[in-house]
Parts: structure tokens; C-alpha cells; sequence
């Protein structure tokens, strides 16, 4: 397959879907760090995850919209406010489905995972009578199109240029919450043992919904910048669920760092061979990959050695 | 060997007839259908260390549970002081002054000792572990780094109570805190709950198998059978042959 470039060819098109892996780990990587939080702390499986980002993706288009509409002036800088918006937006739905619906399951995975499931289908049917069945995109300002021209034969897109810093900045700023603040420590006494954290004075309540809020928040981010990459529909959240589970069981559910570099290699992998194979095999082959690895290591790749 | 315990009260020895710190009154638990206390009644007066001996299976830890709030109550009273907490979560409870140390130890196996123990600071607002704490435990000072699950047995059993005691309680209960622990690890922990009591005046409920430790730090000594509590005892007439006679199988 890599017979008909020479190697300088070879090297562009590596670098150049490498980066282009990059966007789509950015995205992985903010998906993945809400459901691993979610996932880790509660043991809830939250199957509408990739609805509440899609709620991000539209929040960015209905900001896109009303930007050009009424602040052209404003235009330029409408996406950071699209993007706290769509924090905001996800993550007060997530408290309201954590207060109406999934605080009475806890304890009951399965049933939980029926629920959520059942919550992204009227979701999904939500936003179709909303916004149409049709895909929507959104309109980018001018100074994040275009490229920057690396070498002769490497672009690199100023768009995912942007989706990596702000990936980066959230993924900092969750680790110091986690492992910084108070919040943080009482998340990771709640998430290790929920009784014995109620034990010792935290309102694991109070911990819950707001932890909730915040997974789904970030998944609102990634929604935001989900729609550099891709057009927005009801559905596009589908795609990305499975995908991020995927991210989440083979980092190692408890593990930040675990998280991050499973969903690097995953969206690496993808992203390369699917330039050289169909995207299917491409597919395959990193399931494959996955399902091989997870046979050696079936507690995923990063692991806490204590006692427990 | 028993009797060579000091007979000289401790200076904040349990003050009889002063207001129970901790009431109960009438404490029925259960397990959905099946109910496991049948009416406990207790009061432990402020500054008092009372041990709650039972054979497995006897109602210890469910009574240690139902005063948490960890077991639902199914009828009867809970007080801390004025506060009656029967109604309440538990972390409110905490709040109230209930502070626990479970079988087990439970400590946070992932948290750094230090983080363990500021979990339990939760209640009182405090961002730093107070110094007297590491004091109490010196050992814990030594390995604040370290996860706790890291830990040995016994520095886990003073990492639960150094957690318990972050939140500033006014009672403390522990669940068979001598499981699972060597011996002279527990005769230090006998000497540091007396400490503990004596420096802060603070009433301990513990509930124990080993009737040696048990008389070594009580004032009083009960005995509970089936969930009801049949035998009770002050430490100075207490009738060893008959207390060890309920521990036997």
C-alpha cells in the first residue's frame, strides 16, 4: 500500500494525518474525559453522552447564527462564546437528567444504561423536530480558516490548531480540578467509596450532580468543537459513542492519564491507516488492535498499583 | 494480666449523670424484611468509652451503621447532644458531631494519606490537617505522600481514625478496630483512644471481640445477643467469666 508514494510523500501524508488524528483525538479526548468521569465516579454507563455533545454542536451553530445575524462586529470571537455556552447548556441538562432520572437508578447499571439509552433517543428525536432532519454547519470566522503552510507538501489546518490548544487547556484544567481543588478530592473519595465518603462528612448527593454536570458540560465542549470537523445532525452523536467507551475501557476507567493515551492512539491509528485503507478496514484493524491488547490487559493501559 | 491496669481514674474520666452526649433510645433496624436490632437503648455520657462486645453476626456493625445512617432506622430515637439525628443524611450527622472508623478501615486505598485525611475535613471548612492530629500519630506525618492503600494494617486503622477525627467530633465510633491487627499495634491504639478521650473529651462507642482491649480502655462494658442488648457492665464490677461466656461460640 505504500508502494505508489516516494518518501518524502510518505512523510507528508504521516505528519499531515497525523495532525489530522489530532483533531480527532482533541475530540476523543473531550468526550472520553466526561464519560470517564461519569463512568468512574458513578458507574453509570450514560449512553446519551453523544447527545448532550451534539447539544454543544448545535448551541455553536444557533451562536454562529445569531452572531452574523446581529453582531457581525462581534463575529470573530463568537466561538469562545459559543463554547462556554455550550458548557453551560450540557451541563444544566446533565444536572436535570442526573436530579430527574438517574439519581433513582444508581445501583441499577443496567437499568441505567436502558435509561440513558432511552434519554438519546428523545433526545435525538428532539433535535430533529427542532432543527430538521437535515445536517446543519456552521459558519467559521475568517481568521481560524485557511492553513499554515509547513513545508511545501505539509498544511496544517489553523482550525485544529485551535481545537488542540483548547483540548489542552480543559484537559489541565480538570486534572488540577480533580486532583487540586476540594471538589476534586471529594469526587475522587466519592468515586473510590460512596458510603464511606458520606462517612466522613461529604454530601455525596451534592458531589454527584455536580460531577454530572461537569461530564456532560466538557461533552458540550467537544460538541463545540465537533463541528469544525463535521456537520451537525440528530445522529451524529451515535457515532462517536461507541468510540469513546471504546477510549474510556481501554485507558483504564480510573485513570486521567490512561484515558488520554489510549484516546491518542486510537484516533492515531484511525486516522492513519484510514488514508491508505477504507475507512471500514481502518475500523477493523483498530478494533482489532484494541480487542488484542485488552485480552493481555484486561484492566486497560494505566492502572493504580495499591492494595485494595 | 488484666489487672494490671492503673486503677487511678484519667483526668477527663466520664462525668456519670452529666447529659448523655450520644442517646439512643429504642433502636429498631432492619434489612428489608428481616429486622436485625430489636430496641437499643443507650446513652454514653461525654467523655466515656464504651465497648459493645458481641460474637459475628450479633447486630455490632449494623448498630454502628444504623447510627451513621448507613442502615436506615426503622423506629426508635438517635441524639447527639441537643441534635436529634434520626431523620438526618449521614454526612449530616457528621456535621452533628457522629464520627466513624468502619470494619475494615475502609480508607481511601487511591488518596495520598494526606488527602485521606483531609476528606474529613469536609464538615469543619478547614483546608489544612490540623498539627495535633499528626501528633496523635506521628507515623502519618512520615508517610503523608503515600497512598493509602500502601499503608500496613495497622498504620491504615490510624489513618481511619486520624480521618475520623479531622472532623472534630464529639462522638467517635469504631467497629472492631482490633481486626486484623497485631498485638502491640493494638495495645498503642488502646493507649492513644485514651488519650484521644482524655485530651479532646470526646465519648468513644467501640464495638470489640477481644475482651482483653475491651476492658483494657472501657468504662463500660455491653454485651449484645440477637440484637438486643443483654448484659451491661461498668468497668470496675465487671464479671469477666460471665462477659467471656457470651463471646464464646
Amino acid at each position: 500500500m505504500f508502494g505508489d508514494y516516494s518518501l518524502g510523500d510518505l512523510g507528508s501524508i504521516f505528519v499531515m494525518q497525523g495532525f489530522a488524528g489530532l483533531i480527532l483525538f482533541s475530540v476523543y479526548v473531550l468526550m472520553a474525559l466526561g464519560l470517564a468521569i461519569i463512568f468512574g465516579q458513578m458507574g453509570v454507563i450514560n449512553m446519551a453522552h453523544g447527545e448532550f455533545m451534539i447539544l454543544g454542536a448545535y448551541v455553536t451553530y444557533l451562536c454562529s447564527g445569531f452572531f452574523q445575524a446581529h453582531l457581525p462586529g462581534l463575529f470573530p470571537a463568537y466561538f469562545f462564546v459559543a463554547m462556554g455556552l455550550a458548557f453551560l447548556a450540557s451541563g444544566a441538562l446533565g444536572m436535570l437528567v442526573e436530579w430527574a432520572l438517574i439519581r433513582h437508578l444508581y445501583k441499577r447499571p443496567l437499568d441505567t444504561l436502558l435509561a440513558t439509552w432511552g434519554l438519546s433517543l428523545i433526545l435525538q428525536q428532539a433535535y430533529r423536530s427542532i432543527f430538521g432532519a437535515r445536517e446543519v454547519g456552521v459558519e467559521l470566522p475568517a481568521w481560524m480558516m485557511g492553513s499554515v503552510q509547513a513545508t511545501d507538501t505539509i498544511e496544517i489546518p489553523i482550525n485544529g490548531l485551535f481545537v488542540m490548544g483548547v483540548t489542552v487547556l480543559i484537559t489541565l484544567a480538570v486534572a488540577l480540578l480533580l486532583f487540586a481543588s476540594r471538589w476534586g478530592k471529594q469526587v475522587r473519595a466519592v468515586m473510590q467509596n460512596r458510603v464511606m465518603a458520606g462517612a466522613v462528612g461529604i454530601d455525596t448527593d451534592r458531589v454527584d450532580r455536580t460531577t454530572f454536570g461537569i461530564g456532560c458540560g466538557i461533552a458540550g465542549i467537544a460538541g463545540a468543537a465537533f463541528t469544525m470537523i463535521g456537520s451537525t445532525g440528530p445522529t451524529s452523536g451515535q457515532l462517536y459513542i461507541v468510540d469513546t467507551f471504546l477510549i474510556v475501557v481501554f485507558g483504564g476507567a480510573a485513570s486521567l492519564l490512561g484515558t488520554i493515551a489510549s484516546a491518542f492512539s486510537i484516533s492515531q491509528t484511525q486516522s492513519t491507516l484510514e488514508f491508505f485503507l477504507s475507512g471500514s478496514t481502518a475500523k477493523v484493524l483498530t478494533l482489532l488492535g484494541v480487542v488484542a491488547i485488552l485480552m493481555l490487559r484486561p484492566q486497560g493501559l494505566f492502572t493504580l498499583k495499591v492494595r485494595r | 494480666m488484666l489487672q494490671t491496669v492503673p486503677a487511678a481514674a484519667p483526668p477527663l474520666a466520664p462525668t456519670v449523670g452529666a447529659a448523655p452526649l450520644l442517646a439512643v433510645s429504642d433502636l429498631h433496624a432492619a434489612y428489608g424484611q428481616s429486622e436485625v436490632l430489636h430496641g437499643i437503648d443507650l446513652s454514653v455520657a461525654p467523655g466515656e468509652i464504651v465497648a459493645l462486645m458481641g460474637r459475628n453476626g450479633m447486630g455490632k456493625t449494623t448498630f454502628m451503621k444504623t447510627l451513621m445512617g448507613i442502615v436506615p432506622t426503622r423506629a426508635g430515637r438517635i441524639r447527639i447532644g441537643e441534635t436529634d439525628v434520626t431523620a438526618l443524611k449521614t454526612y449530616r450527622r457528621v456535621a452533628a458531631g457522629l464520627a466513624y472508623v468502619p470494619q475494615g478501615r475502609m480508607i481511601f486505598s487511591a488518596m495520598t494519606v494526606q488527602e485521606n485525611i483531609e476528606t474529613g475535613l469536609t464538615v469543619t471548612g478547614a483546608g489544612k490537617v490540623p498539627g495535633d492530629l499528626y501528633d496523635l500519630f506521628p507515623v502519618l506525618l512520615e508517610m503523608k505522600g503515600r497512598r493509602g492503600g500502601n499503608l500496613s494494617g495497622g498504620q491504615q486503622q490510624q489513618l481511619a481514625i486520624a480521618r475520623a477525627l479531622a472532623s472534630r467530633p464529639k462522638v467517635l465510633l469504631l467497629d472492631e478496630p482490633t481486626e486484623g491487627i497485631q498485638p502491640s499495634i493494638i495495645r498503642e491504639m488502646g493507649r492513644t483512644l485514651k488519650k484521644i478521650r482524655d485530651e479532646r473529651g470526646l465519648s468513644i462507642v467501640v464495638s470489640e471481640q477481644v475482651l482483653s482491649f475491651a476492658l483494657d480502655i472501657a468504662d463500660r462494658v455491653l454485651v449484645i445477643e440477637n440484637g438486643s442488648i443483654v448484659h451491661e457492665d461498668a468497668r470496675a464490677d465487671v464479671d469477666e467469666a460471665k462477659v467471656a461466656r457470651y463471646l464464646s461460640v
